[in-house]
């Protein structure tokens, strides 16, 4: 089947099966920011946008993104730069896997709360897991550029 | 995992249904559960282009579409407002955004899982299931039947005058509950909702009428040691019956002191 949508701004019309899982179309597009992790909707590693909206590719067949608008971490670069680099700071990133998926699900929260308490973060990120960091940096990071925003 | 022939989006409920009459048809929701199963799917129905994706409040009740998200019904000012936060305190532990951003309404209500939060809540209300051909079911009766190959359109929720408590026992927060717990007093009826028991949600009332003169800390624990001697439990990985036994009259006894504050205007 054909589907037309827009990923990262651009059109692309596509032919697919009716069961590609949005994950696997997305990297077949060069997007390999999405990562492949627990593949059970769980770990948030393969979060994209929406329509503005941050869901799981792993679970979402590619044929539902028909008509819809997809990003990715390469389509966000501009976006995400400042907010890194304070994870970063932070080494909060360490073995950078789940990396991606939480950088987009903490733009989508900051598009959606700006300005969000330590709660509201740890509320909105709590499907974004990590084995190595504990989580703290990434709480420290978060409100750390939420710091600088203000300044 | 699945293997899926061919996938449509139906443009009217009626060609949803017949699509669906087929054995190897099946509707796809948020595909989150359907997505961990195994075997072959003829024919995947999404009901995405038909427009059950909203919410009306009237005076009377909430209309919900059967592609409501999880997320919308957590961040819906009225059911919170009708609820008094239950609604958004039974969701917001489900997995995490993304995923209610993805799991729905209908589909939650039609898999009827032992371990759904969000049956276990819309229990304690006054909720029908509209479906396309069987019409408008409570969903206590609702939540007994097996499936078939008919279709949840809406939940319907009446705004009976009432008092809600949400609470649930998880070993992880985002985990599958141990064990869930809707306590609820609409209109005169005071009702308990159990489930993740593991068995599915059900609903009971004070029928011995612990609870005639009101919620005190003796009649609280009378109905929550009531509860736990007659709702059954199992044993799986997440908990032993005894444990879930035990969890329900704890729950329970905390959940009828938060309604009687409730009641008593705290």
């Amino acid at each position: 089947m054909e589907i037309k949508l827009k990923l990262n701004g651009k059109a692309v019309t596509a032919s697919i099966e009716p069961d590609t899982i949005l994950l696997d179309f997305v990297r077949d597009h060069g997007c390999l920011s999405v990562k492949r992790g627990c593949d059970t909707a769980n770990c948030g590693l393969c979060t994209v946008l929406m329509d503005g909206m941050p869901v799981l590719s792993c679970s979402m067949l590619a044929a539902r993104a028909d008509g819809h608008s997809i990003q990715t971490l390469e389509g966000l670069q501009e976006e995400a730069e400042d907010f890194v680099g304070f994870i970063a700071d932070q080494g909060a990133d360490q073995c950078g896997f789940c990396n991606p998926g939480f950088v987009m699900n903490t733009i989508a929260l900051l598009r959606e709360n700006p300005d969000p308490t330590n709660d509201e973060i740890r509320a909105f990120l709590a499907g974004n897991l990590c084995r190595c960091s504990g989580y703290d940096g990434q709480l420290r990071g978060i409100r750390n550029y939420l710091n600088s925003r203000k300044k | 995992m699945i293997t899926i022939q061919k996938y449509i989006r139906p443009q009217t409920l009626e060609e949803a249904y017949q699509l669906n009459q087929s054995k190897r048809s099946r509707i796809v929701a948020g595909m989150l559960w359907t997505r961990l199963g195994t075997g072959s799917v003829g024919t995947a129905i999404d009901l995405w282009d038909l427009g059950l994706d909203t919410i009306e409040e009237t005076d009377e009740a909430f209309t919900i579409g059967a592609m409501v998200t999880l997320r919308q019904l957590e961040q819906h000012p009225g059911l919170n407002a009708y609820t008094q936060g239950a609604m958004k305190n039974a969701l917001q532990d489900i997995v995490g955004v993304q995923f209610r951003n993805m799991a729905t309404a209908g589909g939650s209500i039609w898999g009827r899982y032992g371990f759904s939060d969000v049956l276990t809540l819309f229990l304690a209300m006054d909720t029908y299931v509209e479906l396309y051909r069987g019409g408008m079911v409570p969903l206590e009766e609702f939540a007994r039947r097996k499936a078939d190959r008919d279709i949840l359109v809406r939940l319907i929720v009446k705004k009976t005058p009432g008092h809600f408590v949400y609470t649930a026992m998880r070993n992880q927060r985002t985990d599958l509950p141990v064990l869930t717990c809707a306590m609820a007093r609409v209109g005169e009826e005071y009702r308990a909702c159990l489930g993740a028991r593991p068995a599915r949600a059900v609903r009971y009332r004070d029928d011995r009428g612990l609870l005639a003169d009101g919620i005190t800390t003796e009649s609280a624990a009378a109905f929550a040691q009531y509860l736990a001697d007659i709702v059954p439990t199992e044993s799986n990985l997440r908990g032993s019956a005894q444990y879930r036994t035990h969890l329900i009259r704890v729950l329970a006894e905390r959940a009828l002191g938060e309604l009687g504050g409730m009641e008593h205007g705290n």
